[in-house]
């Protein structure tokens, strides 16, 4: 028996040695060499137009049977009060009820063509063999293969984060801020980001505030593999509080107790110490507040634009197609959205970075707010909407109910005078 | 299970509702997803408060109003027939329509249960009368505070007078359908679907 196993074992060891050498060798040509110089190879990019072939063709089998027609909505306008004026509510009650603006920002977004996860199609159903084939093929293919190899590299990120931790010395800012975009590089790798950034020469300087929409946790990957920010935002538990922790150690970031985000001066006051002295990393900021699944980019919290320094507003666009980056926190947790993240077929997105914009004279926060807003959907290709990203967890105020009750009451009252004249 | 993909709707159950509310096909499986996607609790059933979440309904003067009419008398939950069976009534006649078999039971989305619906909006008690108090209590709700009590009463007065034909001082449903027989009430209660 045991003359048997042994030219088996010695088999085994050679073949475990020589993949280990070769994958060892893949890995550091094409990972961590690139990511260390900034440069890329191109390989993403190639994936990721093969893998839109594969996805219009699946499209086109679908599209068979779907049927699609226009449509058209009236619009009512009371004039009068009559009794038929509780149509108009009616309608527009229903109306809402069968479709509106706000909630379905806070799911993900419907795709027109399938990009074969189940996850993004919500009518799934058997449909055709082959479909059904290519399908199995991509799970296979993404469970089976991009997610391990994908954690993999994020185990790699993380050896390398410890190994090269800086030491206390004059080179600190410079060596911390090459280790920084290195690691984040190796994260963007890890989850086969392919990320074009548009307009680099508007790039964020210090002593600025960095303000871009929010969609997932992945947007400060991103736009932190770019360049080095200064982050703001609650200190959390967990995994998220293990990293805000060791981030905090490299370079100074700002981290606020939950009690402290509710004191609004004090929040102030910290952002802008740390914006006036210049040689401090731009904050980042996402004045949101929640995030939102990037078809729309909802009011923005003024808080950020009342301290007065320069605001360099940055636009990120996922491509849907190829997985979707929405977190949608109450449905998922931390780890069950990496993982969604990392079996994806890669997160592809484009950063604008938007030219510099200053409070102007007589516009207060709320009005230079809405104007960033309004550069960054309409560089984006979002819709811009005014309802609070708060409406996720909360509900909305009374006073628009209000505002709607004073706009019926003055076509009321308008007429009643009119009557009493004639 | 309550994974979304998992509690699809059965080819049976879109055939009934198909004949009972007049929607196609895809309409059904559209407003599934839509009914699925405001479940919160994942249980096959709406509540009130699930409703209350779609912020364009809540600051709706009409909203409470337009939610209680899903809700059946004294129950708390809607399942999806009872959701479609309410839609229905805004779902636009067809010319086909019209010509229909007249033995044949009325289609949820006719001129008359138009009118029921928006009557049972008015009706507060549901005891098939509009008294005068509910018609100022819901003229408040469309109003809020911005008409003193004296002119809401009096508009409430006025409409009453002008509908009223058996003078009980209430508006039964009959005189409703009088009152609005002029009223387009095909085009404004109707809603056309994207699909």
């Amino acid at each position: 028996m045991g003359l048997f196993f042994d030219p088996f074992d010695n088999l085994l060891c050679i073949l475990l040695g020589i993949s280990f050498t070769v994958w060892f060798t893949l890995l550091l040509v094409f990972i961590i060499v690139p990511a260390i110089f900034g440069v890329s190879f191109g390989i993403r990019r190639l994936y990721m137009k093969s893998l839109l072939k594969i996805f219009e063709w699946a499209t086109l089998r679908i599209e068979r049977g779907i049927r699609r027609s226009g449509s058209n909505r009236d619009l009512d306008s009371a004039s009068e009060f009559e009794m038929s004026d509780i149509f108009y509510f009616a309608r527009r009650g229903v109306e809402s009820i069968m479709d509106d603006e706000v909630t379905k920002r806070f799911s993900a977004e419907e795709l027109e063509s399938w990009n074969l996860l189940t996850r993004s199609n919500y009518n799934f159903h058997y449909i055709s063999l082959r479909l059904t084939v290519l399908w199995g093929l991509g799970v296979l293919i993404r469970y089976g293969f991009l997610l391990p190899l994908r954690y993999l590299h994020y185990l790699q990120n993380q050896s390398s984060i410890l190994l090269f931790y800086p030491p206390a010395c004059r080179m600190k800012n410079f060596l911390s801020e090459k280790v920084h975009l290195m690691c984040y590089r190796i994260c963007v790798r890890a989850l086969t980001a392919i990320i074009t950034y548009h307009d680099r020469e508007n790039k964020p300087k210090n002593g600025g505030i960095c303000v871009a929409n929010h969609t997932s946790p992945i947007d400060v990957i991103i736009l932190a593999s770019d360049g080095c920010y200064a982050m703001v935002g609650q200190i959390h538990g967990g995994l998220m509080g293990v990293i805000q922790r060791s981030m905090v150690k490299a370079c100074p970031h700002i981290w606020f107790e939950r009690s402290e985000v509710k004191d609004r001066h004090l929040v102030a006051k910290r952002l802008s110490d740390h914006v006036e002295d210049k040689s401090k990393l731009p904050i980042l900021i996402f004045p949101e507040g929640t995030c939102i699944n990037n078809t729309s980019v909802m009011m923005f919290k003024k808080g950020s634009f009342e301290i007065g320094s320069t605001v360099y507003p940055v636009a990120i666009k996922y491509d849907p197609r190829f997985g979707d980056a929405f977190w949608n926190s109450s449905k998922f947790g931390m780890v069950n959205y990496l993982l969604r993240m990392m079996s994806s077929w890669a997160i592809v997105c484009s950063v604008w970075y938007l030219p510099p914009m200053c409070r102007e004279e007589g516009e207060d926060a709320v009005q230079f707010a809405n104007r960033v807003k309004a550069a960054i959907a309409r560089q984006g290709g979002l819709v811009d909407l005014l309802w609070d990203g708060g409406l996720k967890r909360g509900k909305v105020k009374d006073t628009f109910k209000e505002e709607q009750q004073k706009l019926y009451s003055k076509m009321l009252v308008g007429t009643q005078e009119d009557r009493s004249r004639s | 299970m309550g994974s979304r993909a998992s509690t699809l709707l059965r080819e049976e159950e879109i055939e009934e509702i198909k004949k009972e509310t007049g929607f196609s096909h895809s309409q059904i499986t559209r407003l599934y997803s839509r009914f699925t996607s405001l479940d919160k609790g994942e249980n096959g059933t709406l509540s009130r408060e699930d409703f209350q979440r779609i912020p364009e309904l809540a600051i709706n003067p009409l909203g409470d109003r337009i939610i209680n009419a899903f809700f059946p008398e004294g129950e708390d939950q809607v399942n999806f027939r009872g959701f479609m069976r309410t839609l229905a009534h805004f779902r636009p006649i067809e010319d086909n329509e019209k010509n229909k078999d007249p033995t044949a039971s009325e289609p949820l989305n006719s001129r008359t249960n138009k009118l029921l619906f928006a009557f049972r909006l008015y009706d507060l008690d549901r005891d098939d009368k509009i008294s005068r108090d509910e018609l100022l209590q819901v003229l408040r709700m469309m109003v809020g505070v911005n008409i003193s009590d004296e002119q809401l009463g009096s508009i409430a007065d006025r409409t009453i007078q002008e509908a009223d034909q058996n003078g009980d001082n209430s508006i039964s449903f009959n005189e409703f359908i009088k009152v609005l027989e002029k009223v387009d009430v095909e085009q404004k209660m109707s809603i056309r679907f994207l699909h």
